[in-house]
């Protein structure tokens, strides 16, 4: 019997291959990535599946070489995916950078664990937040999803895929070690609809490939199609052609930006958990988000009226909504698994209205509720 | 003395175009590179191979890196790449696996593919991907202002070198051999006919093949070793070559002043990637 491409059901599976069948779902045929802990489960699944669905799979030599192919693979049509973890995902910067400039739709996962250096390779951590917004060198913008429970690694993916093709960017799936082995129920649904990639509307003679749509994102053609299209990572002119002046590099960089940040509305997502009546707001995301959970029920007991925000973007950042959350409450608690990352932008985007407090954590374990509902006591105490 | 008859005016010749310029992005000419480069050699040597070949250019695609032969992908009006350092190698190996019907060829230099891209060059041949790789090799990075590389001689003097190269460089026909290869070949720019054979054939032949091309760079390597202009880079090579196909690879050192080999020097089939990849996804069920 032919494998399935969708496995449509209800199953017991883990984080990493709930991010494996959502990439199939979402129409991924080509995975190319370098084997790291907590990742290889990611990687296992699709050296199984992909070869009997019609897709490629490939290991390649380092991290490097594993963003370059599935670059390369997206120029040769198709919907490409890599994984990794800190170490690969450091080496990955330069090629997303080319990934960025070469306006080439991807998707990127990094199952972060304890960092720097090889840190703890089997433990968790959300060290790699920052990194994930700036890591490549440059002014960029890219758009990064943090999955809290394998459903949702399942669901994230599926968009990642459908915003990768929407802005033409690299998409990130920023998860952690305990969502990717952590075992739940995920539903997959009968059918899920893969994002088409936009197309050129005139022959090749009058196509310009790097000439944006109304929207700022110009449609791709990919290679062999007869469009002969050259892509490069110098700064280029609607033609693709490199062009050396600070008024092309403006205008080009401006653009890379200004296609996601004008559309804030289809990428930005969050969760709010028994906020309607809450004092004291926890922000955090993937795995903390779930830790914070208890918290807040600890505090609700201890008759503290609090609640979650939940970041399911975290780039780019959710300013505005942060913002009208500090005008509803008054305090506000980030729990997140490193010392204090996601945390800065949540002070920016509160603007001094109410105080921050951070319960951090380097990794290596996830935060205890007590811990948050500590943390939220003292925000509490300090707001009263 | 007799008085010789004045050459007639020559008459108005309405502009003929090239038979090279269906390739070329004739928009984006003239190229950057310097006088007495081997680059434009080694490019219409190039273009005349696939001329030679009868390719469609919608099935052709060219992938670069970084450095003067990094350009060369721009210069082709065809699918081209121009990727980051060192890593054509691993993007075409991508766009070769997603799209088996293209020829996808990388085109590049000797810093490119052997200092920050060996690794994906070795991984490259040992899986025998089915790429053609072009190396245009001229002993140091012309593009940065002529620093050491990876095939720079031993004393030869570079901007990084300047009291001559401490390093010993890579023989690539062996290293190229050695990873697995299944085509192999040498040549220089002052060859363009067998330059073009040899690029007919790695072409042409299923798997991962290789040809380097060993190219003047008088500007940057050539005037700090005293070899003149490029003209000069090349007579070195018309009395220095050796041309003997089926080699030794391990004979095919390079040292500044001694004979060196050029020629054919591995020529073999065995299955490729995406042929194993293939007939097993097909037995499993997938198309591949």
């Amino acid at each position: 019997m032919p494998a399935k491409t969708i496995l449509t059901g209800v199953h017991f599976m883990n984080g990493d291959e709930a991010i494996a069948e959502g990439a199939i779902a979402a129409g991924c045929r080509f995975f190319a990535a370098y084997p790291i802990t907590p990742q290889s489960e990611i990687a296992e699944r699709l050296a199984w599946r992909l070869p009997q669905i019609g897709g490629m799979f490939i290991q390649m030599e380092d991290e490097i070489a594993a963003i370059a192919a599935v670059l390369g693979a997206s120029w040769g049509g198709m919907k490409a995916m890599t994984a990794t973890s800190g170490p690969g995902f450091s080496l990955m910067m330069e090629n997303l950078g080319l990934a960025v400039m070469t306006e080439t739709p991807c998707v990127i996962v990094d199952v972060q664990r304890g960092a720097p250096s090889t840190g703890l390779p089997t433990l968790v951590a959300q060290g790699d937040m920052m990194q994930a917004r700036w890591g490549s060198h440059g002014h960029y913008e890219i758009i990064a999803l943090c999955p809290a429970s394998p459903q949702e690694a399942f669901d994230l993916t599926v968009k990642a895929f459908a915003l990768a093709e929407r802005f033409r960017v690299p998409v990130l799936l920023m998860t952690d070690e305990v969502v990717g082995h952590m075992y739940e129920r995920v539903e997959i649904p009968p059918e899920v609809p893969v994002a088409p990639r936009r197309r050129p509307r005139v022959p090749p003679e009058e196509f310009l490939p790097f000439q944006p749509d109304p929207d700022l994102v110009p449609p791709m053609a990919c290679a062999g199609e007869g469009y002969r299209v050259h892509v490069t990572g110098l700064t280029h002119d609607e033609r693709g052609y490199p062009d050396m002046t600070p008024e092309a590099h403006d205008r080009l960089v401006r653009r890379l930006v200004d296609k996601i940040r004008l559309f804030p509305e289809e990428y930005t997502f969050y969760e709010e958990v028994q906020l309607a009546d809450a004092e004291i707001a926890v922000v955090s995301y993937g795995i903390s988000a779930r830790v914070s959970l208890g918290g807040i029920e600890l505090a609700r007991k201890a008759g503290i009226k609090a609640g979650l925000f939940r970041l399911i973007t975290a780039w780019p950042f959710p300013d505005e909504a942060i913002h009208k959350l500090a005008q509803r409450v008054k305090g506000i608690v980030v729990v997140e698994l490193n010392l204090g990352q996601m945390s800065r932008e949540v002070e920016r985007a509160v603007r001094g209205l109410v105080p921050v407090h951070g319960v951090f954590h380097a990794g290596g374990r996830i935060h205890t509720p007590e811990e948050v509902f500590q943390g939220i006591e003292e925000v509490y105490r300090r707001c009263r | 003395m007799p008085v010789r008859a004045a050459r007639a005016a020559p008459e108005f010749v309405p502009r003929v175009r090239h038979p090279l310029e269906r390739w070329l992005r004739t928009d984006r000419l003239p190229h950057i590179w310097c006088s007495g480069c081997g680059l434009g050699t080694a490019l219409s040597a190039f273009l005349y191979a696939l001329d030679e070949l009868g390719w469609d250019p919608d099935t052709v695609a060219v992938v670069s890196g970084i450095g003067c032969a990094g350009r060369v992908a721009g210069y082709l009006r065809l699918d081209t790449y121009h990727t980051t350092h060192g890593r054509a190698i691993p993007f075409a190996t991508g766009l070769k696996l997603a799209k088996p019907d293209l020829h996808v060829i990388v085109f590049s230099g000797d810093g490119d593919l052997f200092a920050i891209g060996g690794n994906h060059f070795i991984h490259a041949a040992r899986r025998n991907m089915d790429i053609a790789v072009i190396c245009v090799n001229n002993f140091n990075y012309g593009m940065t202002g002529g620093q050491l590389g990876p095939t720079t001689p031993v004393g030869a003097r570079t901007t990084t070198s300047p009291f001559g190269n401490f390093e010993h460089p890579f023989n690539l026909v062996h290293l190229a051999a050695s990873a697995g290869a299944t085509y192999v070949a040498r040549c220089t720019t002052l060859d363009g006919r067998r330059l073009q054979k040899a690029l007919v054939e790695a072409l042409s032949h299923k798997g991962f093949t290789f040809v380097e091309i060993l190219a003047p760079c008088p500007t940057n390597y050539g005037r700090r070793n005293r070899l003149g202009e490029g003209l000069d880079e090349l007579r070195y090579y018309r009395e220095h070559m050796v041309i003997k196909h089926g080699a030794d690879p391990k004979e095919a050192d390079i040292a500044p002043g001694k004979p060196f080999l050029v020629g054919k020097f591995v020529d073999i089939q065995k299955p490729t990637y995406l042929e194993l990849y293939q007939a097993k996804a097909r037995e499993i069920g997938g198309e591949g």
